[in-house]
């Protein structure tokens, strides 16, 4: 094992180096370049053997990688923001025709206006696409998150496809040192793709035929079935991740401060490290606060949003996304899964840091004490746009 | 296939995605037909330029080079008998 | 047995599809196999080949066939060429297989990429002049003159304005190894066109004429006998274009007036004389023009 001081661009295309990805396609696209990039200097310097096929659009990299898995081969791409958005139809395809590819995806804005900074505007639009969504906080969070993606998706009775979702610049550009597991080890975790079916001129087959009314929905229910699996499937994996190479991420959702905590921020992303540090520092002056931080965002941590309810009587949501027409998605969902709680505890839905809009200290110190208010005060609004120029602000 | 199930009844007998697995022989398409193609045997020169052109393909050549149609899956559309270079194929009303 | 056959006896395409009565797309699909064989492996998006092998569990191809969305073709058989040779194997034929609107209109982008990328592939187009798949609506491969759905003549004489697309063209000017085009009329010319094909490294684009009775307005008897009479009269020449040179493979010492092949589709029976006449010149100078291509590139190997 060595330690390297990388991006988490680097960190994703050493993910798919050591994950041994045998079919690559991909579009550039800010801030994803340089992952592509990576991966074609190590292509022509001949450290990573895989066939890198430069595509003509991101649209039709999916298509390829979900061609080249159907056909037996571990596939990897990434992108962002718009690359994301014109894959849509083949995101959707790509778990229908149950193909575990991987994708990096760097959390950028959406245009108009364009904005190549972070918000996760892109990602959220694509929740109902039937692929795993796994948020990290770290560059070594996004390597270690792609080696178990393809564990988790691959297994026979998942086959899903995942996307590791990294925050444009805070993770993708920046360096930070990460244990390069060592490729061995890797192997060992991380065997060679064997789906049971792929495209087989000796066992010739149709993959995707037209299906009547009397059999879609059973197709359908078998890939709710399946992501309804992925939930243990990915604990289990990352127990036997951890076992092999020390690290550990807490599931689906993890907290931090929060069994005795009075209020929790939701959050999912980089930030989450600035809300520790937060969490930190009010907790040495005496307020309890905590931090759930939000990894998976499908499958949804529906018993963690519950347990953290029945511990916490009031927890805002960070979203650094918006659904025109309702609220944050994460609330949305956070909400939906509380609907069963006998006691519901207060809520609140931030709207913050869109379009990269820094999410400082101060800015999250601020939604900590809010909510510390409003404990004892009752919610001041249901949805806070925080520090949205109105004219208003002081 | 022993990895299909024939006679699905509920979701656990399907694959993970439509992957086919009968041949489509099984679906008899001559029911579709209004005309259908009778040969007169005389005027055959056995050419099988009517094997050549089915869409199906429905006409088998038998070993006395003489061309049969498979009824269960002919579609009566008479591209065998506008070929027939020798007009020996007739396309007669299906009776009940 | 004892006739000679003319094309391959082996059938890889077998009945009890749903294709219309007298469909020529199921000809092209046919004819195709016999000529590529079993080590194939074909992807296929929407359009009337998605619906025609059946519906699950049928199929009535005996080779893998993969079935993708409308505008992928040319990134599918990238993808499946990429994992075939990861997995160090090159004795398969990947065919991309795709209508004439999936082809020339919605899925350009991704052929175009991966004939430049140089992909060792073969995208073939079967063209019945229209997206069939969703009731005969225009597409830019549809003839000028040609009523469709979208374009409905009406009291307006909203016929098709617009010459069709050249695919051969725009392959040519990718510098593409192989193009040709082909027709069900003549399937022994086909096959011999795709065998040749088939040995040749690199994207290969093949265009095959494929009549379809249902939305031409036509009898479904008279496919073939259309088909023939396109090459005849010039509306569809069979050539075929190798590293750029051009060879035509049907060359009559006069071309047929197209005015029968014209009268025979109900698809042009609104078109009044001088639009006739407009698509006689047309096709004429056309014809004329393959011709001198013909001899331009000669020997330009
Ligand atoms: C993205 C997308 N847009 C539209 C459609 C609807 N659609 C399916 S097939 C088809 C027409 C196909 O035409 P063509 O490629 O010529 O094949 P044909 O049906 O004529 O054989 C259309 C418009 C689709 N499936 N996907
Ligand atoms: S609509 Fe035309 S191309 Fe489509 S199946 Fe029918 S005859 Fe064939
Ligand atoms: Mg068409």
């Amino acid at each position: 094992m060595v330690k390297m001081v990388i991006s988490g661009n680097s960190a994703s295309a050493y993910g798919s180096k050591l994950a041994r990805a045998e079919v690559i396609a991909a579009y550039p696209i800010t801030p994803q370049t340089s992952i592509i990039e990576k991966i074609a200097s190590l292509v022509a310097n001949g450290e990573f053997e895989t066939q890198f096929v430069k595509v003509e659009s991101e649209h039709s990299a999916m298509a390829a990688c979900i061609s080249a898995s159907l056909t037996g081969a571990r596939t990897y791409t990434a992108s962002s923001s718009h690359g994301l958005l014109l894959m849509h139809e083949m995101l959707i395809w790509a778990s229908g025709a149950r193909t575990p590819v991987v994708m990096s995806n760097i959390n950028r804005a959406n245009g108009p206006p364009w904005s190549v900074w972070a918000d996760q505007h892109d990602t959220m639009a694509q929740r109902d696409t039937g692929w795993m969504q796994i948020y990290c906080e770290s560059n070594q969070e996004v390597l270690d998150s792609i080696l178990m993606a393809y564990k988790v998706g691959e297994s026979r009775d998942i086959m899903l496809p995942s996307m590791i979702i990294e925050d444009a610049f805070i993770l993708s550009h920046t360096v930070e040192p990460v244990d390069m597991p060592d490729q061995s080890a890797v192997d060992d975790f991380l065997p060679a793709y064997d789906p049971e079916m792929k495209l087989d001129v000796d066992d010739p087959h149709g993959f995707g035929s037209l299906v009547m009314p009397e059999w879609y929905m059973e197709f359908r229910y078998k890939i709710a079935e399946a992501m309804d699996k992925t939930r243990d499937k990915l604990r289990d994996v990352q127990k036997d991740f951890e076992s092999r190479f020390g690290r550990s991420y807490g599931g689906l959702m993890e907290f931090y401060e929060c069994e005795d905590a009075e209020a929790v921020l939701v959050i999912s992303g980089s930030v989450a490290s600035t809300a520790k540090e937060v969490v930190d520092r009010m907790r040495s002056a005496g307020k309890k606060v905590g931090l759930a931080r939000l990894r998976y965002f499908r499958p949804f941590p529906v018993d963690e949003v519950r347990w953290l309810a029945k511990n916490v009587n009031c927890i805002g949501i960070v979203d650094r996304s918006y659904c025109f027409g309702h609220g944050g998605p994460m609330a949305a969902e956070i909400y939906g899964a509380l609907m069963p709680v006998a006691d519901k505890p207060i809520v609140k839905n931030f709207i913050a840091g869109l379009g990269g809009r820094d999410l400082t200290p101060e800015v999250l110190e601020r939604l900590y004490e809010n909510m510390l208010a409003i404990r004892s005060g009752g919610v001041d609004m249901e949805i806070e746009w925080v520090d949205v120029k109105d004219g208003r602000g002081g | 296939m022993s990895k299909f199930k024939r006679d699905y009844k509920k979701h656990q007998d399907l694959p993970l995605m439509p992957i086919t697995f009968v041949s489509s022989e099984e679906n008899q398409t001559g029911f579709w037909k209004t005309f259908k193609p009778v040969l007169e045997k005389e005027k055959c020169i056995k050419c099988a330029i009517c094997w050549k052109f089915c869409p199906e393909p429905a006409i088998d050549i038998g070993d006395d080079d003489y061309p049969t149609f498979r009824m269960e899956h002919c579609k009566g559309c008479g591209i065998c008998a506008n070929e027939c270079p020798k007009d020996a194929i007739q396309m007669v009303m299906e009776e009940e | 047995m004892m006739v000679k056959l003319t094309i391959p006896e082996e059938e890889l395409m077998m009945p009890g599809h749903v294709g219309c009565l007298g469909c020529g797309a199921t000809l092209a699909m046919r004819y195709t196999l016999k000529a590529l064989g079993k080590r194939t492996i074909i992807s296929v998006p929407a359009c009337c080949w998605a619906v025609m092998p059946g519906v699950y569990p049928y199929m009535c191809l005996d080779i893998p066939m993969l079935y993708t969305a409308f505008e992928v073709t040319g990134a599918s058989i990238s993808g499946i060429r990429a994992a075939l040779t990861a997995k160090g194997i090159d004795d398969i034929t990947v065919v991309g297989w795709a209508g004439d609107g999936g082809t020339a209109d919605i899925g350009i982008q991704a052929l175009s990429g991966a004939v430049e990328r140089g992909t060792d592939v073969m995208y073939i187009m079967y063209d019945n002049e229209a997206y069939m798949n969703t009731g005969i609506q225009r597409s830019s491969a549809t003839p000028i003159g040609a009523w469709t759905t979208t374009t409905p003549v009406g009291t307006t004489q909203d016929w098709k304005r617009m010459p069709k697309k050249n695919m051969v063209d725009i392959m040519v000017a990718h510098k593409i190894p192989y193009t040709a085009t082909m027709s069900v009329g003549y399937p022994e010319d086909m096959i011999k066109k795709l065998k040749k094909a088939k040995g040749i490294k690199g994207p290969k684009f093949i265009h095959i004429f494929a009549p379809c009775p249902t939305g031409w307005r036509l009898a479904p008897d008279k496919t073939i006998e259309i088909a023939k009479m396109a090459t005849a009269c010039g509306a569809f020449p069979l050539y075929e274009v190798e590293n750029g040179v051009y060879k035509i493979s049907r060359k009559p010492k006069e071309l047929e007036p197209i005015l029968p092949y014209l009268k025979m589709q109900g698809r042009f029976r609104h078109l009044p004389e001088d639009a006739l006449d407009d698509i006689q010149t047309r096709v004429t100078k056309e014809w004329k023009q393959l011709l001198r291509l013909e001899e331009f590139t000669a020997g330009n190997e």
